[in-house]
C-alpha cells in the first residue's frame, strides 16, 4: 500500500485549490490521515471499537434476557443428576445417580468413538476407491467413479435417514434375528456381538503387547540398518506379525486363558447378553464413512496423478514389479500431496459426526446440546462448552497432522 | 559362399546354398487386433489373469446394484393412485417398487410447503428469475456479467423477497415465513448462503492477509472458529442463542436464524477458498499496481480479484455445492426445508407403506444429485477453461 507518495510535498507543489484555502492545521490533519501507519492504526482502533460494541451489546442483552428468563449462568448445573438415560454408553451411567458432567463425557467419547472407527474406515475404503478409479480395468474404475460421484453429490443427512431409516429398521425382529453360528445375532434393535470379558491376568496380554511393540521397533531399526550396510533384505513385516502374534499366544497361555466370552442368546422375544452395537451407531459409522471416503478417493486420485510418469517408469526400469513399485515410490510421493487435505476430510468426518442427532445415536451434540440443554435451560454454557469441544479436536488433529505433514515435507536446499 | 545353383520351376539344384525356400511362405495370422470393441475388451479388461478377476468381481458388483434398483425405481414402480391402497402389495398383488405416486401426490408439498395456493405463481416467478440470474452469470456466451452480477447479488434477491414474502401496498398478501417450505426454503437458504458469503467472505480473505496484525488477528480467529465447530452446532447456537443476544422481546424470525448461521458458516469457508486465488497472484501484479499508484482499495478491486477469483471460481463453485447439501440441516433444528417435507409426509399414515420411505428418499437423493452433479461438472468444464490459458503459456499441469 502505498499512500505516502501524495502525502505531502506533492500535494503543496501541485497546489490545488480546494486544499490551497485550508488553514495550516487542516493540512496537518489531512497528511496525517494520508500516512499509512496512522490509517493502519486509525482502521484497526475502528475494528476493535465496533467489535467490542457488539460484544458489549451482545453481553448486556444477554443479561438483560437471562434475568427476565430467569436463569442462572454457571456451571452449577455439571454437578445437578441427571435424571435420563443414555442407551449406548462406554462408561458407567445410569440415570438414578448421574449427573449432567457423566452424561458429557458419556456423549464425548461416543463421539470420539464413531469418529474414530469412521476415520479408519474411511481412510481405508477411501484409499481403495481411489486407487481403483485409477485401474487400468474400466469396469473397476466405472465403478469407482460411480461410487465417488453418487455418494459425494447426495447430503450426508439424507444417507444417514436411508441406512437409518430405509435399510437398518427393515432388520427382522428380535424373535427372527438372523444369526451367525449362534454366536453373533442381527435384528432391527442392533448387531449383537460376543463381548469379551477380561477376567484376572488379562494384565499379561496387555504387558506381552507393549513388549512385543517395542522388540518391533528394535528389530525393524535393526532390519533397516543391516540393510543399508549388506544390502541384505529383511522379511520385516512377517517378522513383526509373528512376534507380535507369539507374544500374545504365551501371555494368553502363561495367564491361564484369562479372557472368556459373553456369548449372546436368544431369549424369548429379545436377545440377552453380548455386547450390543445400536443400529444408530451402525448407521452413523456406515454413512460417516462411505460419505468421507468418496472425498478422500478424490484426493487419492489426484495424489496419484500427481506422482510424474517418470517415476513410476523409472520404477520399472530398475526392475521393481507395479505393486512394489507403487509401494515404495509412488505412494510415499503422493503422501505429501494427499495428507494436508485428507487431514480436512478427517476433520470433517469429525464434525460431521454430529448430525447423529439427527437419528438418535447419543453423540456430544444429541446429549449435550440437546437433552441437557432442553433440560437445564443453560444455552451459553452448553453451547459454548460443546463448540469448544469440536474446536479442540479440530486443532488437536491439525496439530498432529501438521507434524506429519512436515516429516513427509520435500526437503529442500 | 558362392551362388552357381540355376532355378528352374522353383526347384533349386542343390549346390553350395544352404537353403532357398521353394514354395510360398505361408499366410500369417493377421494382427491382433488393435481397435473395435474386441480389441478394446481384451486390453482394458482382460490384459491378465488378476485383470479377469477384476472384471468379474465388477461385473457381480454392476449385477448386484444395477437391476434391483432399475425394478425399485422403474419396472415395478407404481405411477398412478390416490392412498396408500396402490403402493401395497397385499392390493395390487405383485412386488411393488418406488411409490412415485406417494412423491406426485406429495409435489406440491415437497416444492412449495404449506405456501398458499392462491400465491403459488409467486414461488414459481422467483424460481424463473432465479434460473435467469443463473444462466446469466455461469454461460460464457452471455455478455455483461457485471450487469449480471448487479442483478443476482443486487436486484434479484430484493425483488425475490418482495415476492416470495409480500408486500401489501403494491398487492401482494403477507406470506408468513412458516408457511414456507419445501425446495422453496432450501434454495433461500442456498441463495442467502451464497450472496452474503461471497462479499463477506472476500473480505475476510482480504483481512488474513491484510499487514495490520488485529484485523489480521480478527480475521483468524473469525476464519478458524466457524471452521472448527460443525454447523449443526452454529444452527443450534443460532436458535437458542440469538433470541439472547439481541435487545429486549425481539425474537428473530425462525428461518431467519438458521440463514444468520448458514450464512455466517460459509462465509469462513469462503473466505479461505479466497485466500487461495490471492495467494496465487504473484507478487510482480501487486508491485505492478503500486507503482502505477494505485491504492489498496484501487489494486484490490482491479488488479488483484479479478485475477484472484477468476482462479477460484472452481473452488467457489464447490464450496457451494457444499453449503448446497449442508441446507438439508436445518431440517434437524426445525426448518421445512425438502429433507424436513419428506421426513413429515412419511408419517402421513394415508401413504404409509414399506416403499414410502425409499420412495421419498428416492426423490430427495435425485433432486440433490441433479443440482450438485450439475454444479461440479460445470466447475469441472470452467477448470479445464481456465487451465487451457496456463497451457498455452507453458505452465505444466
Amino acid at each position: 500500500m502505498s499512500d505516502t507518495a501524495p502525502a505531502s510535498g506533492g500535494k503543496r507543489a501541485s497546489g490545488e485549490p480546494e486544499r490551497g484555502g485550508d488553514a495550516r492545521g487542516g493540512d496537518a490533519i489531512v497528511s496525517l490521515f494520508y500516512n499509512p501507519t496512522f490509517r493502519g492504526v486509525l482502521y484497526q482502533v475502528a475494528l476493535i471499537a465496533a467489535i467490542s460494541f457488539i460484544l458489549y451489546e451482545a453481553a448486556t442483552n444477554a443479561i438483560v434476557n437471562m434475568r427476565r428468563l430467569g436463569i442462572v449462568s454457571g456451571l452449577s448445573f455439571w454437578n445437578a443428576p441427571a435424571g435420563f438415560d443414555i442407551n449406548q454408553r462406554l462408561i458407567d451411567y445410569s440415570s438414578t445417580y448421574s449427573t449432567y458432567g457423566d452424561a458429557f463425557w458419556v456423549g464425548l467419547l461416543n463421539t470420539l468413538l464413531v469418529a474414530g472407527m469412521g476415520i479408519v474406515l474411511a481412510t481405508l475404503l477411501g484409499f481403495i476407491v481411489g486407487v481403483a478409479r485409477l485401474s487400468r480395468n474400466k469396469i473397476i474404475s466405472l465403478l469407482a467413479s460411480s461410487y465417488v460421484e453418487f455418494f459425494r453429490n447426495i447430503p450426508l443427512l439424507l444417507q444417514l435417514y436411508v441406512w437409518y431409516n430405509a435399510v437398518l429398521r427393515t432388520l427382522p425382529a428380535p424373535r427372527q434375528s438372523l444369526t451367525l453360528a449362534d454366536a453373533a445375532y442381527l435384528n432391527n434393535r442392533g448387531l449383537f456381538l460376543p463381548q469379551p470379558v477380561f477376567g484376572p491376568g488379562s494384565e499379561a496380554l496387555l504387558a506381552a503387547a507393549a513388549a512385543a511393540i517395542a522388540a518391533i521397533a528394535f528389530y525393524r531399526r535393526w532390519a533397516r540398518r543391516d540393510q543399508d550396510i549388506t544390502g541384505r533384505q529383511h522379511a520385516t513385516g512377517t517378522v513383526s506379525l509373528l512376534i507380535l502374534l507369539g507374544a500374545l499366544a504365551a501371555a494368553w497361555f502363561l495367564a491361564g486363558g484369562p479372557v472368556t466370552f459373553n456369548v449372546p442368546e436368544q431369549r424369548g422375544f429379545n436377545v440377552a447378553g453380548g455386547l450390543q452395537v445400536f443400529p444408530e451407531f451402525v448407521a452413523l459409522l456406515l454413512g460417516l464413512s462411505i460419505y468421507t471416503a468418496a472425498f478422500i478417493a478424490e484426493i487419492v486420485r489426484a495424489g496419484i496423478l500427481s506422482v510424474s510418469r517418470g517415476q513410476t517408469e523409472a520404477a520399472y526400469a530398475l526392475g521393481l514389479r507395479p505393486g512394489v513399485s507403487q509401494r515404495l515410490i509412488i505412494i510415499p510421493q503422493a503422501m505429501r500431496v494427499i495428507v494436508p487435505p485428507l487431514t480436512s476430510q478427517l476433520l470433517n468426518l469429525t464434525k460431521n459426526s454430529s448430525l447423529a442427532v439427527a437419528i438418535g445415536y447419543p453423540d456430544l451434540v444429541q446429549v449435550f446440546m440437546g437433552t441437557v440443554l432442553n433440560q437445564t435451560g443453560q444455552a451459553i454454557e452448553c453451547v459454548v462448552i460443546t463448540m469448544g469441544v469440536y474446536l479442540l479436536l479440530s486443532l488437536l488433529t491439525s496439530f498432529v497432522m501438521n507434524i506429519y505433514n512436515r516429516r513427509v515435507a520435500i526437503v529442500e536446499r | 559362399m558362392t551362388t552357381t545353383g540355376e532355378t528352374t520351376n522353383g526347384r533349386t539344384t542343390v549346390g553350395p546354398i544352404a537353403f532357398v525356400r521353394a514354395s510360398t511362405v505361408p499366410a500369417q495370422k493377421p494382427p491382433v487386433l488393435v481397435g473395435g470393441p474386441v480389441a478394446w475388451v481384451r486390453a482394458n479388461l482382460l490384459s491378465s489373469p488378476l485383470n479377469v478377476l477384476l472384471t468379474v468381481i465388477g461385473l457381480y458388483f454392476i449385477y448386484l446394484i444395477v437391476p434391483p434398483a432399475v425394478r425399485f425405481l422403474l419396472v415395478d414402480a407404481v405411477w398412478t393412485g390416490d392412498d396408500r391402497n396402490a403402493c401395497l402389495a397385499e392390493t395390487v398383488g405383485r412386488e411393488v417398487g418406488a411409490c412415485w405416486a406417494y412423491v406426485g401426490f406429495r409435489l406440491r408439498f415437497f416444492v412449495y410447503g404449506a405456501y398458499p395456493d392462491g400465491e403459488l405463481w409467486r414461488a414459481n416467478l422467483v424460481f424463473v428469475l432465479c434460473l435467469v440470474g443463473i444462466v446469466w452469470l455461469l454461460s460464457t456466451r452471455m455478455p455483461r456479467k457485471g450487469l449480471g452480477a448487479v442483478y443476482f447479488f443486487g436486484v434479484f434477491p430484493v425483488a425475490a423477497f418482495i415476492l416470495l414474502y409480500g408486500w401489501p401496498a403494491i398487492g401482494l398478501r403477507r406470506v408468513d415465513t412458516s408457511l414456507w417450505g419445501g425446495v422453496v426454503v432450501t434454495l433461500v437458504l442456498a441463495f442467502t448462503g451464497i450472496v452474503v458469503s461471497l462479499p463477506f467472505g472476500i473480505l475476510l480473505a482480504l483481512g488474513r492477509r491484510s499487514r495490520l496484525p488485529l484485523v489480521r488477528l480478527v480475521s483468524v480467529i473469525f476464519i478458524e472458529f466457524w471452521r472448527g465447530v460443525p454447523l449443526i452446532t452454529v444452527l443450534i447456537m443460532a436458535n437458542t442463542m440469538l433470541p439472547l443476544f439481541l435487545p429486549g422481546n425481539i425474537s428473530p424470525d425462525k428461518l431467519l436464524r438458521p440463514i444468520v448461521g448458514v450464512a455466517l458458516f460459509a462465509s469462513a469457508y469462503m473466505a479461505e477458498v479466497v485466500r487461495g486465488g490471492l495467494q496465487a497472484i504473484p507478487k510482480g501484479q501487486f508491485e505492478g499496481a503500486q507503482s502505477l499508484g494505485l491504492n489498496y482499495w484501487q489494486l484490490t478491486r482491479l488488479i488483484v480479484l479479478p485475477q484472484a477469483l477468476r482462479i477460484v471460481i472452481p473452488g467457489i463453485v464447490n464450496t457451494f455445492i457444499g453449503l448446497f447439501k449442508d441446507t438439508s440441516l436445518v431440517s434437524i433444528v426445525g426448518i421445512f426445508d425438502l429433507m424436513r417435507t419428506i421426513e413429515v409426509s412419511l408419517a402421513d399414515p394415508r401413504w404409509s407403506t414399506p416403499v414410502t420411505a425409499p420412495t421419498g428418499y428416492a426423490f430427495a437423493a435425485l433432486f440433490y444429485f441433479i443440482c450438485c452433479f450439475g454444479m461440479s461438472r460445470y466447475s469441472i468444464a470452467m477448470e479445464k477453461r481456465l487451465a487451457a490459458g496456463h497451457d498455452r503459456q507453458g505452465t505444466v499441469k
